[in-house]
């Protein structure tokens, strides 16, 4: 009773104004990758939202995994002195 | 003022007919697409029926005869060939049209100005499925076909002088306007794989009528629709 | 630091942003029961901490199908749920409605497509869900079942439909399953102009001529009840939830939401200057709330069962757009096998820096609109 094609499935990346990065906006099905840009087009700015917007087949993301969340990210967590708040600085100096 | 109610009308009256096919689209996608271009044109038609009276009085108080729209975009819209076959035809003619409205210093260039870029959308839409449709499965290399034969015979009004668009300081003749067209229309056409129609396009009855007020028969029953309500209550607003 | 196991790294390939359903689910080949308790464990401290679930995330699965099923039931009501408005497209009364009621209609399909594919990341497929629907195996909103008889219908959905649906909607800005709780919140901000455009619509009416405000009222007459049905069976009788309401899917329960709505109705009624069919609706002073009649529990079963003035219509009318759509949607796909480029290898991945995707099948596009 259905088509036996399903299109596949594409991320969204739209950029919302100049200067700023793309963000996923979210996905959607399309035959090739010219439509498929047509159709985030029309789906995910139609209150303008974007001036610039990226397609990825689903499929080419390679995604960490969940259960590998501790090995990936925790061992930044124990380096704060990367992060400029380590560091005390005396009353009254400036521009540091 | 003939022009901007021609113009008004083309807009108008093919907006109505994409607006019909919405929640039948083929695919949830081209429903929002087709609904994008609808929107477009409506735009375009309440802006352009603005510059002649009360868009309203005009869209809904008018008799059939009134009416100043090639037949082409009063066509039903058949299967979703047929819709891109139409679309195909009247967004080359309206893209290459306003691209020179827009130029010149004409009463409609900035209104055209904007509305080109809407229409280069439109042209785009339509040139991908046809391409899509045309060199997709036998099917619909068929039905395309079938569908810009269907509609051929209504493009040749497209290059009927309307008065007001025509003057001098506009900037082009309709001749190389309609060179354009087909040189732009059997491009797409070659692509697609498809064949160009081989029917006549101009002379007999067909010619320039939609634009003296001689429409189609389901021209008739489309505006019965349309205006059905706003008749019912005179006077009233909404 | 926990060693990355051979189960583990097999779920690397597996990973798109949309990952495949049951990477994370307890059917995982070799788990044990202590591997599934650790992993319930995880995800309940997750939920009660109201952090979000996200798809690759280990998660029950009657928690997954529970998504799956209420996801699946809203992204249909949006597509049915174009059906009665778009009724009345081509015959909108002035030039200003008749875009309106577009570009809404629009949003509807614009909302379905964001709900599919956040159903999709729990790894079922659009195609799969709307076989479902249209086999019947899956509801959508029993209100679409309603008939659109006269313009006025347009600004009771407007008000009372969406405004019911927004009602039920903005909690689950906050619900627990990270994709629909993003679809949500889209959904919301677009929703806000659909309730505003119907009571506009129905202020307009019920201020002009006398047939005009006898049209409103009835079409209120209509919908009222109906869309008091829309926030679910009673909480004694409603068979999903409690267990929905602990996973935080659900945040308040379909009376207290239904009370939440009857209050902000009254009020907007009588500005509108129209009467709610409802002898009994009183203010509770006790309660700081409005007391309202019973609802008639057998009308909406019956509609459930599928005996709705048009429950037969819509589902045909669904079904033939997607059996006619068919060779347009095969040609498409035909079109795209036959002038796929050819693969680079090996693909770069999608990096968030600087420079566009250089993967051949992906596509960009600056300032399109």
């Amino acid at each position: 009773m259905s088509s036996s094609t399903d299109w596949p499935l594409w991320e969204v990346f739209v950029r919302s104004r100049r200067g700023l990065s793309h963000t996923h906006a979210g996905s959607l099905h399309a035959p090739d990758a010219e439509m498929a840009l047509r159709n985030a087009r029309d789906l995910y700015t139609r209150r303008s939202e974007g001036v610039s917007i990226w397609v990825i087949p689903s499929t080419a993301i390679t995604a960490s995994s969940p259960d590998e969340k501790d090995s990936f990210f925790e061992p930044a967590g124990d380096k704060p002195y990367r992060h400029p708040t380590f560091y005390e600085i005396p009353d009254g100096v400036k521009h540091l | 003022m003939s022009a901007a109610l021609a113009l008004g009308d083309d807009a108008l009256v093919l907006s109505h007919r994409l607006g019909e096919w919405a929640g039948h689209a083929p695919v949830l996608e081209e429903d929002v697409a087709l609904a994008n271009i609808a929107l477009d044109l409506l735009g375009q038609a309440r802006v352009l029926l603005s510059l002649v009276g009360d868009e309203d009085e005009l869209a809904y108080l008018r008799e059939e005869r009134a009416f100043r729209n090639l037949q082409l975009v009063e066509q039903p819209n058949g299967d979703f060939a047929h819709t891109i076959a139409r679309q195909l035809y009247f967004s080359v003619y309206q893209h290459l049209l306003y691209e020179r409205l827009a130029a010149g210093d004409g009463e409609f260039a900035g209104l055209a100005a904007k509305a080109v870029k809407e229409v280069a959308y439109h042209r785009d839409h339509a040139e991908q499925w046809v391409l899509r449709l045309g060199d997709g499965t036998e099917e619909s290399h068929g039905r395309m076909q079938s569908g810009l034969d269907a509609l051929w015979r209504f493009t040749g009004e497209m290059f009927q002088p309307v008065e007001g668009l025509d003057s001098t300081d506009a900037g082009f003749d309709w001749q190389t306007l309609e060179g354009s067209w087909l040189a732009a229309v059997t491009d797409v056409v070659d692509r697609a794989t498809l064949t160009l129609p081989a029917g006549p396009r101009s002379g007999g009855w067909a010619a320039g009528a939609g634009r003296q007020g001689l429409h189609t028969e389901p021209f008739g029953r489309m505006i019965a629709e349309m205006q059905h309500l706003h008749r019912s209550h005179p006077g009233a607003s909404w | 630091m926990a060693a990355v196991t051979a189960h583990q790294t097999t779920q690397k390939t597996l990973g798109t942003a949309n990952a495949a359903g049951g990477a994370g689910s307890t059917a995982a080949a070799g788990e044990t029961d202590a591997a599934a308790a650790d992993h319930l464990a995880a995800f309940d401290a997750a939920v009660a901490a109201d952090e979000r679930i996200e798809p690759r995330d280990w998660m029950p699965d009657a928690y997954r199908a529970t998504l799956i099923r209420q996801m699946a039931q809203h992204a249909h009501s949006e597509i049915i749920g174009m059906q009665p408005e778009a009724n009345w497209i081509t015959r909108a009364p002035s030039l200003r409605r008749k875009a309106i009621l577009m570009a809404k209609v629009q949003d509807e399909a614009g909302h379905g497509l964001y709900l599919y594919s956040a159903a999709e990341t729990l790894g079922t497929s659009r195609e799969e869900l709307l076989d479902k629907l249209h086999a019947g195996r899956q509801r959508y909103s029993s209100i679409f079942n309603y008939p659109t008889l006269t313009w006025a219908d347009v600004g009771a959905i407007g008000w009372l439909v969406d405004g019911a649906a927004i009602t039920n909607q903005v909690p689950l800005c906050r619900c627990s399953y990270g994709p629909y709780a993003r679809a949500m919140v889209r959904i919301c901000k677009e929703e806000s102009f659909h309730q505003r455009q119907g009571y506009e619509l129905l202020l307009a009416l019920s201020r002009g001529t006398e047939a005009q405000h006898a049209m409103a009222q009835d079409a209120v007459n209509r919908w009222w009840w109906p869309s008091l049905m829309m926030f679910g069976p009673p909480d004694d009788a409603s068979s999903h939830s409690e267990q929905s309401m602990a996973w935080k899917i659900k945040r308040h329960s379909n009376d207290e939401l239904r009370r939440r709505f009857v209050d902000i109705c009254v009020p907007q009624a009588e500005a509108l200057g129209l009467e709610l069919p409802d002898p009994d609706i009183r203010w509770n002073e006790e309660l700081g709330g409005h007391d309202f009649g019973a609802i008639d529990w057998s009308e909406f079963q019956e509609v459930l069962k599928g005996n709705g003035p048009c429950n037969e219509q819509r589902i045909t009318q669904r079904r033939r757009a997607h059996e006619e759509g068919a060779w347009v949607r095969d040609a498409a796909a035909a079109y795209a096998a036959k002038h796929a480029p050819a693969q680079t290898s090996p693909r770069t991945p999608a990096s968030a820096s600087a420079s566009a995707p250089t993967s051949a099948s992906a596509q960009h596009v600056e300032e399109t609109a």
